[in-house]
């Protein structure tokens, strides 16, 4: 009952579920098994760029929950995946331990470098794996929750939200570039030395790193399914098309529009707590407001409004970005510019539905031929 | 002083507010259903509403009509918490202020309504836009873990039947003709079990079968529910009506059968001007 209910009747998300399952195989063998000379041989840098495009699809579906499915335009997801990975990234700090330049036991790099003498308050805890992860979760979540209760409340809804989104990353930012955040302020905190006691650079931690993400991915596909195909699911489509029309059905609006936004900002956080670990730095260019866009696009690229989509997006964008990067490195933001612009001029439904389109045309020719 | 006035018991202390739980039987002993009492509301010196007294009898076919800027949206924006009144009071029985209560606390508590303009859930079919507006928790943990039961299931059968829609309740509302959403919206209402029901203009743009429908249909519902139905159509309003209120510049002008107010001078006067 409830696989087909999330699985059987969603073929486009079967598909894409099952090509991550695929990789997820497949990319560990490919890199660990077969030997490096062989065509076959995956390289540790491909595996570290698919875990981060896996990371990128996670924020992009979080995003497309909220946007394609409550109609709440977030140019803000960005913080909530930098904070996740903040908190990934400060746990990371602590296990550094003595093996800094400076040597300290206690405090990292940064910090003795500023002539700090102890460890921040908020610092504390971090050097435990599970208070970090608790972290990764609580910080966006209740973050999400303030913002959330406040603006829903005040029922601040489609561009003046995302206005007030994107001044809030922009703050975040700000915040975090000041060296007296504790932060490490423009460099962010990097040199990270190991995970859970495996070595960060370890192809085999690179692996694990990949398949964790992979696992995330799938696991929140699913879960954003159970959301948007119960009943409360509905209620959410139903504020998006007529928020007043639902009101006066007795829900209340902003209550649901709250808790799909914290959890939406909870995805958000552990895509970037999976990020840091295999890009291996965090730093406060991850607020930018930029990226929060950058992010919107991938979801409309890839169609939202169906959560395989945004995950289509986020990778064929990135695999682009990749692409094109190594050839005119500055360059990047004409064709982004141009890609979101022909989007939404032509291909309203994204990637998806141009693959919908097609297949719609293609039948009712059929039914032409055979009259 | 006001001919119309039959005020509300005040002896009866107003209950508790908090999530109103209108689960125990409305105190109707008095009569009405609804109480409006001396409302009015202003928008930038504009007064939409002025002094207006309104009451609506338990299972009553009401239909109020008036010129332009009379106040029959306002006044029902008041009735369901969209506006606030500056002044006046508004119960809902004897006991329950509805001043104080929000939309949805209003929409969960029985008092529906239909908007002028045919507001269904597009994308949703006719099935789930019925399913949404079914009575029952309405939180959002509740909705996204449990299922509808069968006796909801059943009375959206029942529904179904009513608004004649039996046949097309998996088509996506979006398609559905114009006649057939406004039906769909007054069935929805009718899924939230309400005591009062309050409908926009229900025939705007409807040929005139739709029409004859969709009178039968508010016939109908009427005794079991209360209706109030603001309607210009006055071919429409003489077909349905058993009691009119006419309504000129925020309070009520006259109120009696169609043909005592149509005789009325000073309807006549608003009407078709000096």
């Amino acid at each position: 009952m409830l696989t087909q209910r999330l699985l059987t009747s969603d073929k486009g998300g079967m598909l894409v579920l099952g090509l991550i399952a695929l990789t997820c195989i497949l990319v560990p063998i490919l890199n660990l098994a077969v030997p490096e000379s062989s065509p076959f041989h995956v390289s540790t840098f491909a595996v570290t760029l698919l875990g981060k495009f896996l990371c990128y699809a996670l924020l992009a579906l979080a995003l497309d929950l909220i946007w394609g499915y409550a109609g709440i335009l977030s140019l803000g997801h960005g913080a909530f995946f930098a904070l996740g990975g903040y908190a990934m990234g400060m746990y990371l700090m602590r296990q550094i331990g003595d093996r800094g330049k400076y040597g300290d036991p206690l405090l990292p790099d940064f910090m003795v470098f500023l002539n700090w003498q102890e460890l921040p308050w908020y610092w504390h805890g971090f050097d435990m794996f599970w208070f970090a992860a608790l972290m990764i979760v609580l910080v966006p979540g209740i973050l999400a929750w303030v913002f959330g209760w406040l603006a829903f409340r005040s029922r601040v809804t489609g561009v003046y939200f995302a206005i007030i989104t994107q001044a809030l990353t922009y703050a975040l930012m700000l915040a975090f570039f000041r060296n007296e955040m504790g932060f490490g302020g423009n460099n962010g905190l990097t040199d990270f030395k190991d995970i859970l006691g495996f070595s960060i650079t370890a192809d085999s931690t690179r692996i694990g790193l990949f398949l964790a993400s992979g696992i995330a991915l799938m696991l929140a596909y699913l879960a954003c399914r159970y959301i948007v195909t119960s009943r409360a699911g509905k209620v959410i489509v139903s504020i998006r098309d007529a928020e007043s029309r639902t009101r006066f059905s007795g829900y209340q609006v902003e209550s649901y529009k709250l808790w799909l936004f914290v959890f939406s900002a909870v995805l958000a956080g552990i895509a970037g707590a999976l990020y840091v670990p295999q890009v291996g730095i965090i730093n406060p260019g991850e607020f930018s407001p930029l990226n929060s866009i950058e992010l919107v696009v991938w979801v409309a690229t890839g169609g939202r409004g169906t959560l395989y989509g945004a995950i289509v997006g986020a990778f064929s964008v990135n695999y682009g970005k990749t692409v094109f990067t190594t050839f005119y490195p500055e360059a990047w933001l004409f064709p982004l510019g141009l890609l979101f612009v022909l989007v939404t001029l032509v291909l309203p439904k994204g990637l998806v539905g141009l693959i919908g389109r097609f297949k719609k045309s293609k039948s009712t020719s059929k039914q032409e031929e055979q009259p | 002083m006001n001919p119309f006035k039959h005020a509300r018991n005040w002896s009866t202390k107003a209950l508790p507010v908090k999530d109103p739980n209108f689960g125990h039987p409305l105190d109707t002993s008095h009569g009405p259903i609804l109480y409006v009492e001396d409302v009015s509301v202003s928008f930038d010196g504009f007064k939409a509403l002025n002094n207006l007294n309104l009451y609506i009898d338990e299972g009553e076919l009401r239909c109020i009509i008036g010129p332009n800027g009379a106040g029959k949206t306002t006044m029902m924006d008041v009735i369901t918490g969209k506006t606030k009144p500056d002044e006046g009071s508004i119960y809902f029985g004897q006991q329950i202020n509805l001043r104080e209560l929000s939309e949805h606390q209003i929409a969960r508590g029985g008092i529906g309504r239909k908007f002028q303009k045919p507001t269904v859930f597009e994308a949703l079919s006719v099935y789930e836009n019925l399913e949404l507006a079914t009575a029952g928790n309405k939180k959002f943990w509740f909705t996204l873990t449990r299922e509808l039961t069968g006796e909801q299931r059943d009375r959206i059968d029942e529904v179904l039947h009513t608004i004649g829609l039996a046949q097309s309740r998996f088509n996506s509302a979006g398609n559905l003709s114009h006649g057939q959403k406004q039906w769909l919206e007054i069935g929805m209402l009718l899924m939230q079990s309400p005591r009062v029901l309050l409908v926009d203009e229900p025939v705007a743009g409807m040929t005139g079968e739709e029409t004859e429908r969709t009178a039968e249909l508010l016939t109908s519902l009427a005794g079991k529910h209360s209706v109030i139905v603001v309607e210009h159509d006055m071919a429409f309003v003489r077909s349905i009506a058993r009691k009119v209120t006419v309504l000129h510049q925020g309070s009520v002008l006259a109120e009696g059968s169609m043909d005592q107010v149509q005789s009325d001078p000073k309807v006549v006067e608003v009407y078709l001007g000096e």
